[in-house]
């Protein structure tokens, strides 16, 4: 789609799970609304699922103006062929604006394909939003130990992944009403995909994403028996454990676990990074925590120009004794 | 029949030093280092699945890349490591792509190819990072596409079973060929090179397609034909203000401690 003279609304493609609306959906109508009150247009959200009629509120009382739903069995779970079908015929009507996806693993597929099918740019990891002056939609990603901003100047709608935690949950107007509108369900989905199962297993430990301390391990453990002092460090804090890449390339943690630009979004109270240089890909992951410290044996480690207080010290050395303070303090109390 | 497999890959500046590669505060430009280009990581899973599937049933594989002649020494290693055919897509026009931009031009160099049953590529490059490319191609050629791939098996000659990562789980699709998939680091553990495959790679041709050779005209491909442009860039500016706790290691540790107690944090 080509730019129009006047503006369409500003767009959410929302998630839910289990007839859940995940807070990444939420949080975008939140960042929605405010574009949308830029650009004086409105806030619409695009919702498919089954069973959805009752959980639409929280998208109003968010911010939306419209939820577009499509509530059948079809829809049940995430088709990547059908979600673009519906979500591109309707966009080719409506021709908003702006369109953002959260970065789920479901949003990170169905972006591309409705970006390719309407003929315009997509941006990843997008730690901000602005509209510049001409009125077009700045993204913000960090790279090259920077930030730098893609514009998708002609092409409409400007498309835009987030992830979650990125931006705050918007205040709840439990009193915001909007239109709603039903989405005609195809009569059957392609059987080019068919899915036979989804999982979802309980996480088994603190999720990073919620979690009020995180303790994050870098390279610097040296080895497993470092990384193993850094999670018993973690344990004894009751916090989330997350870690760098170079952490996952050495296997000793696993993807899921990673912080940064392309992995969890954390915004703790308290995170400590522990042997880790402090690389941007990472610290954007942890930007919002309200308190950090950093241990590095090297003082000139980028991480300490980021955090508020900083120890320099082999963390092999160190977490064992901070490990042994902790407790000794809680026998004190 | 055998399986006609095409792997995308993409020579990338190498991930231990593409750090160097930073914006100038002064100019706001990127600083210029001469980074060496190295095999995609998430690539290689991609082409091992398709080795794999080789020597279980039977593939010819066609390794597809994009980008400048340098690129032909990735490609060459992935001849080396038992792929059949190597094509390199490289022409000035190409440049300055997006990955709206590539994925057209790597799916016409996929229909250029002719005949395929599956296509594989890395999930996500370690540069632009984005995983747009392979769910683009999927797009551009009309084919169904399962990113995140974890786990594959093959059905029978036209269906796979796959297993893509999930939230804290995973999705188990059936996908009926042709179609695209994108893989993970958890799909199988990428072989090394060996000298008898280095040796066999030496005589295998590597075709170079530009522009003409697929039929594109200037204004389809490179940064002409991309949606996104860089408008601005910023080093950071938002930097705390770092107390470093000094004294004995000892101590260190007791002070944080107590600064964190204070704080109400533990």
């Amino acid at each position: 789609m080509t730019t129009k003279a006047n503006c369409g609304p500003v767009w959410v493609v929302a998630e839910q799970v289990d007839g859940r609306i995940q807070n990444v959906s939420l949080q975008l109508v939140g960042k929605a609304r405010q574009l949308a009150d830029e650009l004086d247009v409105p806030v619409e959200v695009v919702l498919l699922g089954q069973g959805m009629k009752d959980v639409v509120e929280p998208l109003f009382a968010a911010g939306a103006d419209r939820v577009y739903l499509g509530d059948d069995p079809v829809l049940n779970w995430y088709h990547a062929e059908t979600y673009t079908e519906m979500i591109v015929s309707l966009a080719l009507k409506i021709q908003p604006e702006i369109l953002l996806i959260g970065s789920t693993c479901t949003g990170r597929e169905l972006a591309p394909l409705v970006a390719a099918r309407l003929a315009t740019g997509l941006t990843a990891h997008c730690i901000d939003l602005k509209i510049n002056d001409q009125r077009i939609l700045e993204q913000w990603i960090p790279a090259y130990g920077g930030l730098i901003s893609i514009i998708c100047p002609q092409k409409r709608p400007q498309m835009a992944t987030v992830a979650s935690g990125v931006f705050p949950l918007p205040d709840m107007d439990e009193s915001r009403r909007g239109e709603l509108v039903m989405l005609k369900a195809p009569e059957a989905v392609s059987g080019r995909i068919r899915t036979l199962e989804v999982v979802r297993r309980e996480p088994e430990t603190v999720a990073l994403e919620s979690a009020s301390i995180v303790v994050a391990g870098g390279i610097g453990a040296g080895d497993e028996d470092g990384w193993r002092q850094i999670s018993d460090l973690a344990r004894i804090l009751n916090a989330a454990l997350g870690c760098t890449r170079p952490v996952v390339d050495a296997g000793w943690a696993g993807h899921e676990t990673m912080i940064g630009q392309s992995g969890k979004m954390v915004s703790p109270e308290l995170y400590l990074g522990i042997g880790l240089s402090g690389d941007l890909q990472h610290l954007i992951g942890v930007a919002g925590a309200r308190v950090m410290a950093a241990v590095n044996k090297d003082a000139r480690a980028p991480v300490f120009e980021q955090v508020d207080y900083g120890i320099v010290a082999d963390c092999r050395e160190f977490v064992p004794l901070l490990i042994e303070k902790i407790r000794a303090y809680r026998q004190s109390r | 029949m055998t399986l006609q497999i095409i792997v995308c890959v993409k020579a990338v500046p190498d991930p231990a030093q593409a750090g160097r590669i930073r914006i100038d505060p002064a100019t706001r430009t990127l600083t210029r280092a001469d980074v060496p280009l190295a095999f995609n990581p998430l690539d290689r899973n991609a082409l091992e699945a398709a080795l794999q599937i080789k020597e279980k049933s039977g593939a010819r594989i066609t390794v597809l890349s994009m980008g400048p002649s340098g690129a032909e020494s990735i490609v060459r290693e992935c001849l080396s490591l038992g792929a059949d055919h190597g094509i390199l897509l490289s022409d000035r026009a190409f440049a300055g792509a997006d990955a709206y931009a590539t994925s057209f031009t790597l799916a016409r160099g996929i229909e250029n190819i002719g005949k395929y049953d599956l296509i594989l590529c890395g999930m996500a490059s370690s540069d632009g990072a984005t995983e747009w490319v392979g769910p683009q191609i999927a797009s551009f050629l009309g084919i169904p596409a399962a990113t995140q791939v974890e786990e594959l098996t093959q059905a029978d000659s036209q269906t796979l079973i796959v297993r893509s990562g999930m939230e804290n789980g995973y999705r188990l699709m059936e996908i009926k060929l042709p179609a695209l998939l994108t893989a993970t680091r958890k799909l199988n553990r990428p072989r090394a090179l060996s000298f008898s495959g280095i040796i066999k790679a030496r005589k295998k041709q590597i075709v170079q397609w530009g522009l003409q050779d697929l039929g594109l005209a200037e204004d389809q491909v490179g940064q002409a034909a991309s949606p996104t442009v860089v408008s601005a860039m910023t080093t950071r500016t938002a930097r705390r203000q770092v107390e470093f706790i000094e004294g004995s290691i000892e101590e260190k540790a007791e002070i944080l401690v107590q600064r964190l107690a204070q704080a109400g944090l533990i």
